[in-house]
């Protein structure tokens, strides 16, 4: 009996404090969103309720959207991000495959040199990567982010995707081959297509910093054409940081795109993240 | 029999290797060599050994700027430490115990913050603790704190506390996950066991689990410090590249891309900027270097 109750107790703590502290995980990001609908009166008045019929008002996002191509900035974040994503896990997988698969002088090193780019921040190098995007005439051009970014994503999803593809089996390597299948055609037809929920893993994780990244766009891609969101934010709040609806949209719109895209991807990611760890 | 060079192999190696080379560690290479060069106002650069490294350590109108965001780093840096990763653990034991309803909503929930982000999430805490806006007053009055309330962000004794929280807010997911991952590994059998010589949850948790889990509890403490030695984000958003006030919550990050890009009267410097990011490396790689050569490698003996 005095078991059970301290079982009941503990269980109620439990859920106190996990619930507590989701509570507070959401509380500033619904907070900024329901008042993100609201008319100024209501956001200084009862910023904790619900609008009502009364405080209703989109007038925050019609400015947002008239004085700044949001759309255009999201555009320019998700042309970034997938053409990026694209390559980082093509070329990942590629290389992955090649040094795990195969055994050459100096594949062992090779695997180290790629791999060093994962504990150091690639941030580091900014003064001469500025100087290269300079030289290559790439300043205020998406292809310049997006060639730093696969430059960081690749040393992570060439490790991850490695240790899948050693788990492929053997027998099924070696049969291609006896059949005289080309060493190309083994690759994209039967390892990529196997190895393809490690591949997804990869994208998750490689897709949310390049989507959030400050540092980049505000160096290599600062112009008003090439502005991603994160950057086009922080220009925006800095500018209108007196207008509390435009400033409450525009923070709504940038995080709305990532609430939709966790919506559906949150199960994978944390099983990636369960999984990684696990190794 | 002489084999042919192995084309497919330079195929599926060339284009990664090409892409992070040009954009990642030869740049990286580059920087530490331009750390031993001086910028002339003509843009010419010429090698002067250590000088700007001396410059930096040494000379008043640098060093103080230079130690300021070093201090205030390694303060952040610990209370990140020593805030999160507690905490992560707290959520991640709760949240591993057998038969938790709902655990992995909480999961997801708690993990949502990080993948905001940083210039965002700035922005949502400026605003909830905007003294004009009045939000966080009102929640402390309910529960009679609302004396307490101070602009914590515009105080130059709290407002470096106030930011390395409001990165705790956000980032606990993170840890929480890996250890939440590395608890659950723990096979059944052995808490089983300590159960029935009559252990205590309390006594399995500190004799059995936690030790079984310090591997994972060094990769989060590296990761916090990679993290936060190469932290910008957060400050720029919040506080500008001031980092202000007077310059109360610069960080390394902050401190080399005004070194970098110049503000005010001060004209930018790559070449100081690239003495700054050198440094910045060497503090990140020794840290790496204790954790693979001391925690890591004694962490696996003990593990098995």
């Amino acid at each position: 009996m005095k078991h059970k109750v301290t079982r009941a107790a503990g269980t109620g703590f439990t859920h106190l404090v996990l619930g507590g502290y989701t509570l507070l995980a959401l509380f500033p990001i619904l907070l900024v969103i329901i008042n993100s609908v609201k008319s100024k009166d209501g956001i200084f008045d009862s910023p904790l309720s619900l609008p009502t019929a009364e405080t209703w008002s989109l007038v925050g996002f019609e400015k947002v959207l008239a004085k700044s191509p949001f759309i255009h900035f999201f555009g320019n974040s998700l042309t970034v991000t997938l053409v990026s994503l694209v390559l980082i896990l093509v070329l990942g997988a590629m290389a992955a495959w090649a040094l795990s698969e195969y055994r050459f002088r100096g594949s062992k090193l090779l695997a180290i040199y790629m791999a060093f780019g994962i504990m150091v921040p690639i941030r580091l190098g900014t003064v001469s990567i500025l100087e290269l995007v300079v030289k290559l005439e790439l300043t205020n051009t998406l292809t310049a982010l997006i060639l730093v970014y696969v430059a960081q994503g690749l040393p992570l999803a060439i490790m991850i995707l490695g240790e899948f593809i050693q788990q492929v089996p053997k027998e099924l390597k070696e049969a291609a081959r006896c059949d005289g299948v080309g060493e190309f055609k083994i690759f994209f037809q039967i390892i990529l297509p196997l190895i393809r929920p490690a591949v997804a893993t990869v994208a998750v994780f490689t897709m949310v910093p390049i989507w959030n990244d400050l540092w980049f766009p505000l160096i290599l891609a600062p112009g008003e054409e090439t502005q991603t969101v994160t950057l086009g934010v922080q220009q925006f709040i800095g500018q209108y940081v007196t207008d509390w609806n435009a400033v409450l949209a525009s923070l709504s719109l940038a995080v709305l795109p990532v609430l939709v895209m966790y919506v559906f991807a949150s199960r994978q990611l944390i099983r990636g993240i369960t999984a990684g760890a696990v190794k | 029999m002489k084999r042919a060079f192995p084309w497919h192999i330079a195929v599926f190696l060339a284009p990664a290797f090409l892409i992070y080379t040009v954009f990642s560690a030869l740049p990286l290479l580059d920087t530490l060599r331009l750390g031993f060069f001086t910028t002339y106002d003509s843009g010419h650069q010429t090698f002067v050994g250590l000088a700007n490294y001396i410059k930096l350590l040494t000379d008043p109108d640098w060093s103080a700027g230079f130690w300021n965001a070093m201090h205030n780093n390694i303060k952040f840096f610990l209370i990140v430490m020593f805030v999160q990763n507690p905490i992560a653990l707290l959520l991640a034991a709760l949240l591993s115990m057998h038969g938790v309803r709902g655990a992995k909503g909480y999961q997801t929930l708690i993990f949502l913050p990080t993948l905001l982000s940083v210039v965002i999430i700035g922005f949502i805490w400026q605003l909830i603790l905007s003294p004009l806006w009045g939000v966080s007053e009102k929640l402390m009055g309910f529960v009679g704190l609302a004396d307490w309330f101070q602009p914590w962000l515009g105080d130059e004794s709290s407002a470096l506390i106030t930011l390395s929280l409001i990165s705790v807010w956000q980032f606990v997911g993170v840890p929480m996950m890996l250890i939440y991952a590395s608890l659950i590994a723990i096979p059944d059998e052995i808490i089983e066991a300590a159960r029935i010589e009559g252990a205590s949850s309390w006594h399995i948790f500190w004799t059995i689990r936690l030790p079984l889990i310090l591997p994972t509890l060094g990769l989060v403490t590296i990761l916090t410090f990679v993290g936060n030695f190469n932290a910008f984000d957060l400050i720029y958003a919040v506080k500008g590249a001031i980092a202000g006030p007077n310059y109360s919550t610069d960080l390394l990050g902050t401190f080399f891309y005004r070194t970098f890009f110049g503000y005010q009267s001060q004209i930018g410097s790559p070449t100081m900027g690239a003495a700054v990011a050198t440094t910045m490396f060497l503090i990140i790689l020794s840290g790496v270097g204790v954790y693979f050569y001391f925690i890591q490698r004694k962490l696996q003996r003990f593990a098995f």
